[in-house]
């Protein structure tokens, strides 16, 4: 693990797409060893929010600061649409871009790069399907695929979007537990969900977005009826 | 004659065969790996455009200088660059999308192409730009294109890892502080190269064919890019040398017949490759059935 804590600092950052902000002036502070669950209807800049901490995406106005080590530090699970799931790749390849900070594009594949692979496979359960192309997989072997390469990223921040997207119960369970597994090891976990039920049993932090920050503090009162009143209405005008 | 004299004996009697032969065999080595990624990338069109977008340039080139091959490689390497990045600036900027872009930038390449070469040549310098002169190249022209296959296979294995990173999953390579937009224009640029390479060999609009043919075919027989590539350029040799012996055999234009072999081949594959061919679609479907 990292020497520094690592702590994610926005400060009125806005981020948005072809000119258009999706979500406006985002202040706040991802602390490190916090494990936050960012929630809110579709549309709400969720997806925008980890991918301008990613660094994907520029800020439009405002900053995003990593204090402790910078993006390198960061481990990211993307939603498995973004993916080309046609592109003939077998599981272990997909597992393997999460070494691309260590190895990149030049240097060996050394075997230990290849056992933290296929460690992490195991750990998701996926050991005996390897070989196989990643456009055999079903939803859920596919997001417990992306989740093995986060492992392999071994960072000390995890960002997560929609990790229990298309996926079966078991599957959620499973990899729910390793996540907060995760945690009790002292890594941040920042991950976008929709089932609030989940996020009220595992999330103690949560941030409720809409276009802009709703709520953002301990689960509870972040999921206040109130709050969730104003997202909704948001999200009904926005698309109306 | 026996058949090994039908397959040996034109390239033994004659030195302009051999020729045609080392050039096809050379280009083919460079542009179906190329064209193994354009597949699977979906920009199959891609190519073609970029053969049009290649015309001006080398008629530009032609125009200035005659017949010399620097001066239209240079030109056809700056108008399909420069094509590339348009259409890509302008599906950024506006609401059209890159393929429509692309397409409207390659048609006016074509009309600007043909207009210029006929401004000075003749009708038959316009037919040697777009369908080649492959059973006639110089020393000049078989040099191009075994450097540019040579430097293309080169390039490719150097970025191979980050090529296939980038098709796959583009963000999290940019994330993974992998860079990505210059592996892209770099491949773009190994593509405009060698089909301006090619268009001695097979002409500016022909040369796309030993670039897709090959590697769509390749697609129907083994699952992964790293395969695909040697089977594509190896289509591409079968297509080039069995091309050729029609050619001569039965007195017909040589670079359409090689397009057509490799066209052949394309058929022959899309009936009996094991990876999605024809022939296996109705055991898939009992198989899903079953399943």
């Amino acid at each position: 693990m990292s020497k520094a804590p690592v702590t994610i600092e926005l400060a009125d950052a806005s981020f948005g797409w072809h000119g258009h902000p999706a979500l406006k002036s985002v202040s706040g502070c991802f602390a490190a060893g916090g494990m936050t669950a960012v929630v809110g209807p579709n549309g709400a800049g969720k997806s925008t929010l980890i991918k301008g901490i990613m660094g994907v995406l520029r800020p439009m106005a405002g900053s995003v600061r990593i204090s402790g080590g910078g993006r390198s530090e960061l481990a990211w699970l993307p939603q498995a649409a973004e993916l080309d799931r046609s592109f003939p790749v077998t599981v272990l390849d997909l597992v393997a871009m999460g070494a691309w900070r260590r190895v990149g594009a030049w240097r060996r594949f050394r075997h230990d790069e290849l056992e933290r692979c296929m460690h992490a496979l195991e750990t998701v359960g996926l050991a005996d399907v390897a070989g196989r192309g990643v456009d055999t997989l079903s939803g859920g072997q596919m997001q417990r695929t992306l989740f093995a390469r986060m492992l392999v990223q071994d960072a000390p921040v995890l960002l997560l979007d929609e990790p229990f997207a298309a996926v079966d119960t078991h599957t959620a369970d499973d990899l729910m537990a390793l996540l907060c597994g995760l945690h009790g090891q002292g890594r941040t976990v920042i991950a976008v969900l929709h089932d609030l039920d989940l996020v009220r049993d595992h999330f103690p932090e949560c941030l409720l977005l809409s276009g802009s920050v709703v709520a953002w503090g301990d689960t509870a009162s972040a999921l206040s009826d109130a709050h969730l009143k104003v997202a909704r209405q948001w999200h009904a005008r926005a698309y109306a | 004659m026996t058949l090994a004299q039908w397959v040996v004996s034109p390239f033994l009697d004659y030195g302009f065969m051999r020729r045609a032969l080392a050039g096809a065999c050379a280009l083919s080595l460079g542009a179906a790996p190329l064209g193994v990624f354009l597949v699977l990338r979906r920009m199959s069109l891609m190519g073609d455009a970029m053969s049009h977008a290649i015309l001006p340039g080398v008629a530009a080139g032609f125009l200035l200088s005659g017949l010399s091959l620097g001066a239209m490689m240079l030109g056809g390497i700056a108008t399909g660059l420069a094509v590339a990045l348009l259409a890509g600036v302008v599906a950024r900027l506006t609401p059209l999308r890159e393929d429509a872009s692309f397409a409207a930038f390659y048609l006016i390449s074509l009309g600007l192409g043909v207009l210029l070469v006929s401004l000075r040549g003749s009708n038959m310098d316009l037919l040697h730009v777009l369908f080649g002169t492959v059973l006639g190249l110089d020393d000049a022209a078989l040099l191009l294109v075994t450097i540019t296959a040579s430097v293309t296979l080169l390039v490719l294995a150097a970025i191979y890892r980050l090529l296939v990173a980038e098709c796959l999953d583009p963000g999290f390579l940019r994330a993974s502080g992998g860079g990505g937009g210059w592996v892209h224009m770099g491949f773009l640029v190994l593509v405009v190269v060698n089909l301006v390479a090619g268009f001695q060999v097979l002409g500016t609009l022909m040369v796309v064919g030993i670039m897709m043919l090959p590697a769509a075919a390749a697609r129907f027989w083994v699952r992964s890019a790293a395969r695909q590539i040697p089977l594509a350029a190896g289509f591409g040799v079968l297509a080039s040398v069995s091309g050729l012996l029609v050619s001569y055999h039965f007195n017909v234009p040589a670079s359409p017949s090689i397009i057509l072999a490799a066209g052949a081949c394309y058929l022959f594959s899309i009936v009996g490759g094991p990876q999605g061919g024809l022939l296996r679609a109705p055991r898939r479907m009992r198989a899903s059935l079953t399943s």
